[in-house]
């Protein structure tokens, strides 16, 4: 094969004719760097502008050259993958920005002494008062809103799960498809389009209606994240019981096997981790709502374990308050502190539960060799 | 599944199979019971403001008169949000599809779906305290040179706390939902198309042209639905990051509010009728949502059936 082709070294292939050299982009790239450092210096330099001009610069300069060498459809292309590369660095701009944004104003006030233990019982608008005057250290913490979600998340789990679990299961075992299966399968569909807020109204103003007006609770808020939860428990469950192979089930009923105790002793067990994990991440979307806990549990400065009387205080109702609203409203700082060191302790949760219901999904995955 | 005759055989457990069987329908039809239930309970509760007086509710004009400036608000944020995450979550679904080299794509695929990840208070909190202060310059030179047109009209807020930084907020937030189902749509486009294409002579671009988004747009238009129901019924985003008003066409001046940061601005402290107001405002913003999150599915649905024949 190679000793048909002469090899040419000093002048360019005739394959390669036309096209731009290996090193173009990388040059490209050089030359808008350069250019993009001098016309910012010109105007003042930051990194964000820097790497605007620059881009811009670099998709200008490529694909003219391009279509200087190699026609217009070979910069049509070179055009689009600029797009397509640029629109995904636009979107990483927001993730690394939110994210630098919490550390960096939420570490403060995390590592504030207190600010995991203590509740914001007490804690007026003197305190921050002082606090931003003379330097007094910022106190009030998280504990009653880290107490209050974990607490309304639990009973929301408690209430999803079985729920949507038993849902999934007639769905895949009992449904066989038939009218009521569809039904449910397209009002799970609906529900995972409703807007947080209107399901917090509707926990409320069904609690309004049954034990009277103006019952506001955590059970009532707990009530409001189960309507977000349980489709998504149902939609990743029955997406985990599909995929189990009839021949599991077959094989247990061959054995005179009852389908109730093929379901619990055959299929769940080897779909379980695909739910724990998707059962993880629905508890990760619950968790960070804002809305419907406001609408349902009120907020609270103060430790209130009891989740079926009394206002609550949760974590991002916390952050919202304490943004919205600020301690004392004359100096604002230390409430913003404590929201952003809460928005920290936040995302610090919801992550875990990302990265849990990824290891959930690995380590307990059916094992599948022999 | 299996034949009803294997469970109808006496013996023990026969119970537990009815109850089980049982148990599980119960549930299903809990879930049918929820939603009605909510409709339900919203209507219930919502009666109150459409029946009274219009003197009575909040504007002292009847609730149309309410409610009709903030389903314009909620709109005006929604498509803003859609106008800008569109173009955006395309290219990124694409640039994870067809563009980033197969070993990265899946990683890529997970930084995307951390945006999703975050909650919205944090996006709100963000968008107020960041987003907000550093874009205010550019409404300023908006207002100075593009102020002849009615979006743009001057002068623009100070702390740029405007309808137009919400509706950026918003599309970070939606641009997730959109890229994932975009990208599970361009994943679906028949590979012998995609290879035909290149086997033409076609560079990637005219490829993509060709074969995958002709294949991909019906789905793209059901994302692009489904992040619209998201971004009508968002609220921490507007709430914290909109300094609300009356409605105005200007985008970089404050004022305008969307149904639901209305509601979860004011049912906090609310009683009486302006409870029931809200909840009616809640109940439109449910319709809306439904109508948008139905006619989506129906399009996923029939383009199902549609693509099984590839």
């Amino acid at each position: 094969m190679t000793s048909t082709l002469t090899p040419v070294r000093s002048k360019r292939s005739a394959l390669t004719k036309g096209q731009l050299p290996k090193y173009a982009p990388y040059a490209v790239l050089a030359a808008a760097l350069v250019v993009g450092a001098a016309i910012l210096a010109l105007v003042g330099f930051n990194a964000f502008g820097w790497g605007l001009v620059s881009a811009l610069l670099f998709a200008i300069g490529l694909v003219s050259w391009s279509a200087a060498v190699e026609g217009s459809r070979k910069a049509k292309d070179k055009l689009a993958t600029c797009l397509v590369v640029g629109s995904f660095l636009i979107a990483l701009l927001p993730l690394i920005s939110v994210i630098w944004t919490v550390l960096v104003n939420g570490i403060p006030g995390l590592i504030a002494p207190g600010f995991l233990s203590t509740s914001m019982n007490g804690v007026t608008g003197v305190y921050d008062n002082r606090a931003a005057e003379e330097g007094a250290p910022v106190i009030g913490g998280i504990y009653h809103a880290l107490l209050g979600t974990i607490q309304i998340t639990l009973l929301a789990t408690v209430i999803s799960v079985p729920v949507g679990l038993l849902t999934a299961i007639y769905l895949v075992e009992y449904g066989n498809d038939g009218r009521i299966a569809r039904a449910i399968t397209f009002f799970v569909d609906v529900m995972t389009g409703i807007p947080s807020i209107v399901a917090g109204l509707f926990a409320a103003a069904f609690f309004f209606a049954v034990v009277g007006p103006g019952t506001k609770t955590g059970a009532v808020a707990a009530v409001a994240l189960s309507v977000l939860m349980i489709p998504v428990v149902v939609r990743s469950s029955e997406e985990m019981l599909k995929i189990v192979p009839n021949e599991l089930r077959e094989a247990a009923y061959a054995l005179g096997v009852r389908k109730w105790r093929t379901i619990i002793k055959v299929v769940i067990p080897t779909a379980i981790s695909g739910i724990a994990s998707g059962v993880t991440l629905a508890i990760a979307r619950v968790i960070g709502e804002t809305a419907p806990i406001l609408v349902t549990a009120g907020f609270a400065t103060s430790i209130n374990s009891n989740v079926f009387s009394g206002w609550m205080a949760s974590l991002p109702t916390f952050i919202y308050t304490q943004i919205l609203n600020p301690t004392s409203p004359a100096n604002p700082d230390p409430s913003s502190q404590r929201a952003w060191g809460a928005a920290l302790v936040l995302i610090i949760l919801v992550m875990l539960l990302n990265l849990g219901a990824r290891l959930i999904a690995r380590v307990f995955a059916p094992k599948t060799g022999r | 599944m299996t034949a009803t005759t294997l469970t109808s055989t006496q013996g023990a457990g026969r119970a537990g199979d009815k109850i089980f069987s049982g148990a599980a329908l119960a549930a299903g039809c809990l879930i049918l019971a929820v939603l009605f239930g909510v409709a339900l309970f919203l209507v219930v509760q919502a009666i109150p403001a459409l029946t009274a007086p219009s003197a009575e509710i909040q504007g002292g004009e009847g609730f149309f008169a309410y409610i009709w400036p903030i389903v314009i608000g909620t709109l005006i944020a929604a498509v803003i949000a859609l106008v800008i995450a569109t173009p955006i979550a395309i290219g990124v679904a694409l640039f994870i599809s067809h563009f980033a080299p197969r070993r990265l794509a899946a990683g890529l695929g997970y930084v995307v779906d951390l945006l999703a990840a975050i909650p919205s208070v944090i996006y709100g909190a963000w968008g107020a305290a960041f987003l907000a202060k550093e874009i205010s310059p550019a409404y300023n030179w908006l207002a100075a040179n593009m102020g002849w047109l009615p979006i743009f009209q001057g002068p623009a807020s100070a702390t740029g706390k405007t309808i137009l930084t919400a509706g950026i907020v918003l599309s970070v937030m939606v641009l997730p939902i959109i890229t994932s189902l975009s990208r599970e749509i361009f994943l679906q486009t028949p590979k012998l198309h995609e290879e035909a294409a290149l086997a033409l002579g076609a560079t990637r671009w005219e490829m993509i042209k060709m074969s995958v988004l002709p294949f991909a747009r019906p789905g793209i238009i059901s994302a692009v639905m489904l992040g619209l129901g998201r971004a009508l019924g968002e609220t921490m985003a507007v709430a914290l990051v909109l300094s609300s008003g009356a409605l105005t066409a200007s985008l970089i001046q404050s004022g305008n509010q969307t149904i639901a940061a209305e509601i979860a601005l004011n049912f906090p402290e609310a009683s009486g009728l302006k409870v029931s107001t809200l909840v009616a405002a809640g109940l439109v913003l449910f319709i809306i949502t439904l109508a948008v999150n139905m006619v989506a599915r129906w399009i996923i649905s029939r383009h199902k059936e549609f693509s099984g024949a590839n």
